[in-house]
């Protein structure tokens, strides 16, 4: 399991993260973002699986945040930023990682190794 | 008495132009088997006579966007023209032998399975081109879905209005007040596409948001 700091993935382009995760998990790791993707990096994480989906080697990810809350203040409006604040999210390969739970306070997943 | 006729349209089009576009490109969104194409079918048969696309019980039957162009909605007095994306359904996954779960053959699993990809991929292009979304969510299933929450997080994003479609609440177990505390901050009509409940809330709400 790789925990990835919010500093790193600051310094990296949202092209990187994906493409991070995605090494990662394919080679079976599970991933805990410290600081979570944007909407759009999501989105596009998505899509970048669907393309990297091999019949009997690799069926997708399992990806489990919170929603994103919206923080837009007026000078953040001012500033032309968008006041999303991105949530710790867990992404890892999905014939290991199984949601069993989620609600509005916590996320209960199972892992299973050696799959 | 047709140039007072052609000038009485062309001052509709105009106050139509000024307060407000009247036609919208709307994307019926949500994870498989959640009862998109069963409501495009309903909402464009109700309006237009016509059929969409096919339904099934096996996942991934709808693998490509299906569009149908303007769809006259009338309800609460005021009107709105639709051009309704049905599109394929959302997921993070595809296994083809969950597909074989359901009783197809290795090899037709496969091709659904290829296919299922390229429609999700299909969905997420056309988040780009549209002016609203359906989210369609299972009542009878948890709403924290991955899927639920990305698509969400998008129409926010790109502030465009989002209407949450809690169907099958013709099911024993239905719970669309789980939907409405999952995501409060988005308008939700609770509907069955298959039987016709409350579709005319649904319409209600489709020329509130959307017209």
């Amino acid at each position: 399991m790789d925990l990835i700091s919010a500093e790193r993935l600051e310094s990296m382009s949202s092209m990187e993260k994906i493409r991070l995760i995605l090494s990662k998990v394919k080679r079976g790791n599970i991933v805990v973002l410290e600081l979570g993707l944007t909407p759009e990096e999501e989105v596009k994480l998505i899509e970048m699986t669907m393309t990297e989906i091999r019949l009997d080697e690799f069926s997708g990810i399992e990806i489990e945040s919170y929603p994103v809350k919206n923080e837009s203040t007026f000078i953040n409006k001012i500033l032309g930023k968008s006041g999303i604040k991105t949530r710790m999210t867990v992404i890892g390969p999905a014939n290991q990682l199984r949601t069993v739970e989620k609600d509005k306070y916590q996320i209960s997943t199972k892992v299973s190794v050696g799959d | 008495m047709s140039v007072i006729r052609s000038l009485k349209m062309n001052f509709a089009v105009w106050i139509k132009w000024i307060f407000g576009k009247k036609r919208a490109r709307i994307g019926i969104y949500g994870p498989p088997n959640a009862g998109k194409t069963t409501l495009a079918n309903r909402i464009v048969r109700d309006w237009s006579g016509m059929e969409t696309g096919g339904i099934s019980h096996i996942p991934h039957e709808t693998r490509r966007a299906l569009r149908t162009d303007g769809v006259v909605i009338n309800a609460n007095g005021s009107s709105v023209e639709l051009d309704i994306v049905d599109t394929p359904g959302m997921a993070t996954k595809i296994d083809f032998r969950e597909f074989m779960a359901y009783g197809l053959e290795e090899e037709e699993a496969k091709r659904r399975a290829k296919e299922a990809t390229e429609g999700v991929i299909e969905a997420i292009k056309w988040l780009e081109d549209l002016d609203g979304i359906l989210l369609v969510m299972d009542s009878t299933e948890d709403p924290y879905t991955q899927v639920n929450v990305t698509v969400v997080g998008n129409m926010e994003a790109r502030k465009l209005p989002l209407l949450i479609v809690a169907n099958k609440m013709d099911l024993p177990k239905a719970a669309p007040s789980r939907i409405k505390a999952a995501f409060p901050q988005h308008p939700l009509v609770t509907i069955s596409a298959l039987e016709g409940s409350n579709i005319d809330d649904l319409y209600a709400a489709i020329a509130r948001h959307f017209g």
